[in-house]
This record gives C-alpha cells, structure tokens and sequence, in this order.
C-alpha cells in the first residue's frame, strides 16, 4: 500500500533500523469552516543517516505541512489522524507523533533542527544574532558565559560570515537576506542535530546568494554527517543538493527514487510532467509543457483513490480507480505510486 | 451575489451564538428605536398621581416613577433619542475622522504633522471633561450633545484610519490604480478607503456603546437632555435618589437597559467585520 | 486589436532611457543611488530582459520608466515624446499613460481585495478611456478574459476566490485592457508555482504575438528571461553592466557577474561548481564613481578595478559589457 511498507517487505531489515528518520503512514487533516482537508495521506519515506533528502512539490502538495508535522508545530486546527514517525535518537527510536511536548522540547533543536522560508521573519528582530544562537546552545548545553559566545562566534565563522566577532552584535535588519539566512543555519546546527529540515531555505534569496546557501548547508552536513530534509518547490535546486527526492503531489508520495534515477528515468507521469515545465538553460520554449487542470478538491468527500488522475493523460477508467499501489520498479530503491507507470 | 451574501450572513449569525444574540438584540433596540412610541403601553409623559412610584406589576412591567409616569413605555421610548444621538455623533466623527486619517495617511508629510498634532492636543484632555465643557459652553441641547461625542471620539477614528491607509499605501493595488489612470483623491476613496471598512466596522460598533453610555452620562449629571424628556441618563439619575427608599426599580431597569445596549454593540464589532470583509466568504 | 496592423517595420526606438538617475535621500548630504546613469532603449516588438539581483535597483528602474516615481536625472522618451519631465501626479492624464502599463510581481498584493475581476479588469477603460456602457464594458471584459485563459464566470469572484494562476491573468488582462505599446513585467511568474509558471510564459508569448507589444521582462530567472527575450540587460548596483542578444549573452558572458549568476542556475544537467561571489555587495549609499561596483566580490578585481569606473564598451556587435577584463 504505501512506499514504506513495500521498502521494508523486499529489504533486510537491517538496514530498516539503520534508518534516522522512517515516516510511515501519515494522514493529516485540518479542520475548517467549510470541512476537514485531507492534506496528507499515508505519507511514507524514511531518511538513512547522513543523507540529504528532497520533497519537491507544487504549493498544497503537502510539503510544508509534513514538515511542520515531524516538528511538532503544526498549526492548531491541524490534526495527525495516522501514522507514525520513528526517529533513531542515540538510545532509543522515538515516535516524533507520539512524543509529550516536554521530551519533543528536548530533540527539537538538539538532535532535530529545522531552517525557515523566510529567515526576516523567523529571526526575532529585537534580539542581537549572537545571542539568538546561544539561546539554543544555554537550553541543549553545559556552556556558559565565555564559553557561550566564543562558540556562537565559531558557528557564526562556520556559515561562512565575515567578521564574526562584529557580527555577533548585530540586529537582524542589519544584514542582508543571505546573511540572515546563513544566521538561521548557524542557530539550527549549533547543537550538531542529526536531522535537518530546511523548508524552501533559499526561495526569497538571489541565485547567487542560493548557491552559497546550499552549498553552505552540503558542506556543514557532510562534516557534521548530519542528514536533511530540503523542501522546495524547485526541482532543478533538489536534483543538485539532494542523494534522493520524494516527489509529493496533493498530499501522498507519489514517487521517490535517487535523483539521477528519477531524471533519467520518471516513472510517475506527474514527475514526468514536473520536469517538463520546469524552465532549463537549454530547453526550447515549445519543450516547456505546462500541466493541465488543478490539484483535486481537498475538502471533497470523494476524492479520486489517485489524486493526479483528474490531471493525467495516462488515466484509464478502471485501473486507476482504485487506491494507487506503490510498487518497487526494476530500479532498485525507485518506489511509483501509479497503475500505469511510464517505462 | 445577495444570495451567497444572504447565505454569508446566515453562516456568521449561526456560527456564532453570541454574534446571533447581538444581533437580535440590536434588532429589539432598532424596533424600539422607530416604534417605541406606537407600542409603548402608556404615555411616557403622562403622570398620575395616583399610581406613583408601584413596584413592577402585572400593568406596569417595570413599574412607575414618583410621578406615575410608565418606566416601561419611558424606556422604550427613550431608545430613540439615545440611539439617536449615538448614530448622529459616531456617523460624523466617523466621516471627518476617516477623512483627516485617509489624508493623513496617504499623504504623510505636512498634512500628517498638521492633522497629527491636532489630534494629539485633542487628546490631551480628560475625553469626558471635554464634552463636559462643550455642552457647558455650546448650550444644553442635543445637537451640541452629538457635536461634544462626536469631537471626543475623533481621534479613535483619525488614528486607526491614519495607520489602516499607511500600512496599505505601497501596496501592488495602489500603483495599479495610479497606472490605470486614478487621480490620488480616486484611489484614496475608490481604492484604499474601502479596504479599511471592515476594521473600522469594528470601532465603531465599540464606539457606539461608548457613544451611548457617554450621552447618557452627561444627562445623568444633568447637561444635555432636560427633563421630562425620556432619556435613559436622566432616568438613571432621577431613580438614584429613590434607591435608598427601597423603590430600585426607578433606576435598575432604565440602568440595565442602557448596559445592554453597550454590551449588544461590543459584541456586534465582531460579527460585523466578518460580514464586511469580502475574504471571510468562501 | 488595432495594434496588430502596425508591427514594427522601422527601428525607430519605441523606449529610449539616457543617463537615467534615480537617487533617495537618506539624510544629510547621503542617497541611495538605486538608478546610476543608465541608457538604454526598447525597439518596438522587442522583447528586453533585465535581470540582477534583489537590490540592485531593477524595481526602482521600472517604476520610474512607468511613472510611478519621478526622475532625478536624464530623460525617458516614449514615442517621441519626453516623458521624463511629466511630473508623477499629472501622468495620469497624459495620453500616454496607457501607453505603458506593468504586471506586478506578487499577484495578490496587487490587487484590491474589494474588487471583482471584473471591476479590475475595466478599471482601466473606464478611467482611461471613458464614455462606455454597461453592456460595452462587459463585452470588453468578457473578450479580455478570453485573451488571458480566464474563464468567463470568474469574472464575479474577489481575489481570494481565485487561484494564483487565476490572480495573475487577472493582472495581465488590465495591463493590456487598452493595448499599450509597452508592457513591463516585474518578475510575472515568481509567485507562481512551476505548472502554472509555464501557462502563463506560454500566455505571455501569445499575447505579444497578437498584440505586437514590447515587453520589458524583469526577472531573478535567467532561464525565464531566456526564454522571452531578444535581448537582455544585467543590473548590478544601479548600473546596467552587460547587455546584448539573450543567447550570446549566455552563451559568452563577458562580464564576471553575469558570469556567475549565469553559472549559479540550478540545472537537471551535470554542470561545473557556481562561481562563488564572496563577500558582500557594495553600499548603494554615495558610492565611489570611481570604483567598480563589483569590485570586493569579483574574482577578477584588481588595483585598476579601484580606480578607474569601467564603463560599457562593444565587446561584439550589439554586446555591450562594461569590464576592464571582458575578454
């Protein structure tokens, strides 16, 4: 039924519990005015330590919404109705869902970090950058006093920003969008997590500041040997940063392979047509297809088993009817939730 | 359009119970208000002798005063004149306020320093002093009553417009307006003003109790309104005195309409600017 | 559509931008430079992309050219008419106000929240034109919608009961309402999601073809710009640093940052590492005339990039860069 379920079944199991991070399941609904929203719907993937992971998705895909879910901090009218999702921390493998908020306080930050859309807003404006990074190390470590400042200082050199000692003493709106954002990586790695979540990091940064973002956040999680999650709507930015990507659409998974697999070789026709509207420095304007129709009615008491079948040019009465099987491709680790894959 | 507006409106009442109480009661006060003196049980002037200062009964429901004049029917009737004087006062600060804050706001510069500065001074007063020596000065009459609520509740709408229109002056919408050809007055009233109402709805839901209790204040220590005309304030003021006696009645049901009319328009704020703001429909 | 009968056949310059300066005061004796002595101009039915980073005055440039603020120096010319001298609040009634018409960047922000579609969409006629009823005015709606892939029946709906594909045709169709010659695009598809981001390139395409509009395309995404321009303008601090036909440009950048920006697009295909531009851009705030605006990031600076300005020489025909090392 689901990529997890269909992963664990044909691999040994060791490698199941070598596993950071395994979501499987996940149904999350939010409550509205005019009716529950099925955001997200046996949502499954697993993350290996050390790993960088792509969700790529349009908007309502469900993206943000599963990271805020690992977090802890899905907004109030959000509910998780299924699902779990075991994270491995150094003693014992905790259910991020199941959690009381005191231990969830614990990873978060520590063993779990996770980056912002918009570093502006999510830095607090009246606090000076250094000391918003030694908030973080004062609740998750023994430092204090000198010691405190003299380690935010070495993160604040290890994102790469300059003078460090003079920009430990800097407001927020005195630094640019790319510094701001870079003070964000600093916060969230300054306790070593294992696990983080950058949600769409670079999307209101220029193209050159988002190279030296992300190859900012490659490098410190190659040496930290820290695993990521990278949200972004931006498949081409996911195909350069990312080991393998998790392609979502209108709340369930509908393909996750590596990357150089799933672009050599899209099994999914939504990825397929993903890839094909994405502008690229080569590509003919003809070649650049745009996809038809809207995300299905999310609030509908009857959505299709298979939400992109109201989009697809492959549907077939039938078949793609029922509940859409994930099924593991001749390519090893290319999981398809489709009835007619591509070939 | 009116029926998804109907069907908006029948959403916000019976979604919410208090909302949906508000607004009943604010109907109640609106019959009141233009029927009181049609279906008001008695002559709210006429006195009787005889049946002076009763207990609530049968035949008089809140009782009579030491005139025998009908509470009931002086309540009732009073509702006009109070509303009256509320609707008046909170309609023209409302007007010069959103005008000075559009102004303000969109303009910035000297015309915010100017009109900024006057409103500060104006709020420098004790608000109730103020109208106190308003009507004091202008003469006991109602229109200098409106005048007096209407100048101390002018900073309220001066200030939210002011900071509603300068939070929306750089906004995609207004460069849009000024390239389809709008002069600034145009996108002023046309483009920018509009997008304040919903929030204004609010204050001036609020302001209208206030409006109310602050007429109804200056009758009750005696400015304003004169007597015998029917006026809560008055009523108020005059049963205090019998209070003591044991004849409550004379002040309490006078005094507990007037808390209701304050309460009914508090509450309606809310309801009010969920009706108005075109992005609370789905 | 009349402009469809006068396609361009002359070279007569439809925009033509010299020595533009756009300077904000920020206290004694200090401003911003957000616009720094550019020229340039648009044939008419040419497409120009201008890209550069955020900050680098792009914006500012755009709402100048549109009038929506005034110059402090140098001249725009439309048509043969001087515009640079209309003061902002009386452009209004100049007959060339729909002669210039732009589509915002967020598609949301820019428009009223208590307008229909349809009221948004023939506020321009009605303010610009005039003198039309209610029956005409419908038929223009109706038309335009079609024009932009809107369907008819939304035309009744407020902004927040429209998706963003939908918001931005919206936005489209009233910049277009009355066929002006120039249409500027403030980073059109920015906010859009990468499906609807192709419709309505494929959108923009078709209706310059119809309509025989100029576009000046603004954009981050050089894949974008690619895509719709003839030609292209990279701003970097207030000053135009290379320009030329969109291919050579990208094919054979000549200036260091163009280089590097050009480098820095994410792409499906293997590709060398980004060049890094280190360190921070430059103050915009009374800048040295005489140092190179890139000088600090570029990998190239050196002693003379401190002294002399570089200034924009013809490295090939039509390709302008303004580096002392464009080779």
């Amino acid at each position: 039924m689901t990529l997890h379920q269909s992963a664990s079944s044909t691999t040994a199991t060791d490698t199941v519990t070598a596993q950071l991070l395994s979501v499987e399941n996940l149904d999350v609904e939010f409550r509205t005015r005019s009716g529950t929203v099925k955001a997200l719907e046996a949502v499954s993937f697993a993350i290996n330590p050390g790993e960088t992971v792509g969700i790529v998705g349009e908007s309502g895909s469900g993206k943000s919404v599963t990271a805020f879910t690992l977090m802890g901090v899905l907004d109030r009218a959000g509910k998780v109705a299924n699902g779990k999702a075991l994270f491995q921390t150094d003693r014992v493998a905790v259910d991020l869902l199941r959690e009381p908020e005191s231990s969830l306080r614990q990873l978060r930050g520590k063993e779990l970090s996770m980056i912002f859309q918009n570093p502006r807003t999510a830095l607090n404006p009246i606090r000076k950058v250094g000391k918003q990074i030694t908030d973080v190390l004062r609740c998750h470590t023994d430092l204090s006093g000198d010691a405190l400042r003299d380690r935010a200082i070495e993160m604040l050199a290890s994102v790469r920003i300059p003078d460090p000692e003079q920009r430990y003493d800097a407001y927020p709106y005195e630094l640019s969008g790319g510094l701001c954002q870079r003070i964000m990586i600093a916060i969230a790695l300054a306790c070593a997590p294992k696990l983080l979540i950058a949600d769409e990091p670079t999307t209101g940064l220029d193209v050159t500041t988002q190279a030296t973002v992300m190859n900012l956040i490659k490098d410190l999680a190659t040496q930290q040997q820290m695993a990521a999650i990278l949200i972004t709507h931006d498949l081409a930015l996911a195909s350069e940063y990312c080991d393998r990507i998790v392609v979502m659409h209108a709340g369930h998974v509908v393909e996750s392979a590596p990357t150089h697999s799933l672009f050599r070789a899209p099994r999914h026709p939504y990825t397929a047509k993903l890839i094909a509207a994405t502008p690229e420095p080569h590509k003919a304007f003809a070649d650049l297809i745009p996809i038809a129709g809207n995300l299905p009615d999310l609030k509908a008491t009857t959505i299709p088993p298979c939400r992109f079948s109201q989009r697809c040019d492959r549907y077939e009465p039938a078949l793609c009817d029922q509940a859409p099987l994930t099924r593991q491709q001749p390519v090893p680790e290319h999981h398809v939730a489709c009835w007619k894959p591509l070939e | 359009m009116t029926s998804t507006t109907f069907q908006h409106t029948r959403y916000v009442i019976s979604e919410n119970l208090v909302t949906f109480g508000a607004f009943a009661l604010f109907l109640v006060l609106t019959l009141f208000a233009i029927f009181g003196e049609a279906i008001a049980p008695y002559d709210p002037l006429a006195s009787n002798a005889a049946a002076a200062l009763q207990p609530p009964s049968a035949a008089h429901w809140f009782g009579t005063d030491q005139l025998g004049r009908d509470i009931l029917s002086r309540v009732m009737v009073a509702t006009r004149l109070d509303l009256g004087i509320a609707v008046m006062a909170v309609a023209l600060s409302f007007l010069v306020g959103s005008l000075l804050g559009t102004c303000a706001g969109y303009f910035g510069g000297w015309s915010d320093r100017i009109i900024s500065r006057c409103i500060d001074t104006l709020m420098a007063f004790p608000l109730f002093v103020l109208a106190m020596g308003l009507v004091a000065a202008l003469g006991n009459t109602v229109a200098n009553i409106i005048y007096a609520t209407a100048i101390i509740n002018l900073p309220l709408y001066t200030r939210v417009v002011r900071s509603e229109i300068l939070v929306r002056r750089e906004a995609g919408f207004v460069e849009a307006a000024r390239l389809t050809g709008n002069s600034e007055w145009r996108i002023m009233a046309r483009h920018l003003f509009p997008n304040v109402l919903p929030v204004m709805m609010v204050h001036i839901s609020l302001n209208m109790g206030w409006a109310i209790l602050n007429a109804a204040g200056l009758s009750f220590i005696g400015l304003g309104v004169q007597p015998p005309t029917p006026e809560w304030g008055i009523m108020v003021a005059e049963g205090a005195t019998y209070i003591v006696s044991g004849e409550w009645w004379l002040a309490l049901f006078p005094g507990a309409v007037l808390m209701m009319a304050v309460f009914c328009f508090n509450l309606l704020g809310d309801g009010l600017r969920d009706l108005i703001d075109p992005r609370m429909r789905t | 559509m009349t402009s469809l009968t006068d396609l361009p056949s002359q070279t007569v310059p439809l925009l033509q931008v010299s020595d533009l300066c756009k300077t904000f005061p920020i206290g004694k004796g200090t401003s911003l430079h957000a616009v720094d002595h550019v020229s340039f101009d648009i044939r008419p039915g040419e497409s120009v992309g201008l890209v550069g980073e955020s900050g680098c005055g792009k914006s500012t440039l755009i709402r100048v050219i549109t009038r929506l603020l005034d110059v402090t120096s140098g001249t725009i010319q439309f048509d043969d008419t001087i515009l640079s001298t209309v003061a902002v609040r009386q452009f209004p009634k100049s007959p060339h106000r729909k002669g210039i018409q732009l589509v915002f960047q967020d598609p949301t922000d820019s428009l009223n929240p208590r307008f229909t579609a349809y009221d948004t969409i023939t506020e321009p006629i009605k303010r610009l034109e005039g003198g039309h009823n209610k029956a005409q005015l419908q038929a223009r709606a109706a038309e335009l919608a079609d024009l932009v892939g809107l369907p008819q029946e939304l035309l009744s709906r407020f902004p927040h009961q429209l998706s963003g594909g939908q918001k931005a045709r919206v936005g489209i169709a009233r910049a277009i309402a009355l066929n002006p010659k120039l249409l500027v695009l403030d980073e059109p598809t920015s906010a859009l999601d990468v499906s609807v981001q192709a419709v309505i390139l494929h959108l923009l395409a078709d209706l310059k073809e119809r309509l025989g509009m100029s576009y000046l395309f603004v954009s981050h995404d050089l894949n974008v710009v690619r895509l719709l321009c003839d030609r292209i303008l990279v701003m970097y601090l207030g000053k135009i640093i290379e320009s030329g036909p969109v291919e050579q440009v990208f094919n054979h950048p000549r200036h260091p940052y163009t280089e590097a920006l050009i480098s820095a697009i994410p792409s499906f295909e293997a590709k060398p590492h980004p060049i890094p531009l280190t360190g921070e851009p430059r103050s915009p705030i009374n800048p040295n005339p005489n140092v190179c605006r890139l000088y600090g990031r570029c990998p190239k600076g050196e002693d003379k990039c401190q002294q002399v300005m570089p200034t924009l020489k013809e490295v090939a025909p039509n390709h302008w860069a303004a580096c002392h090392f464009h080779n």
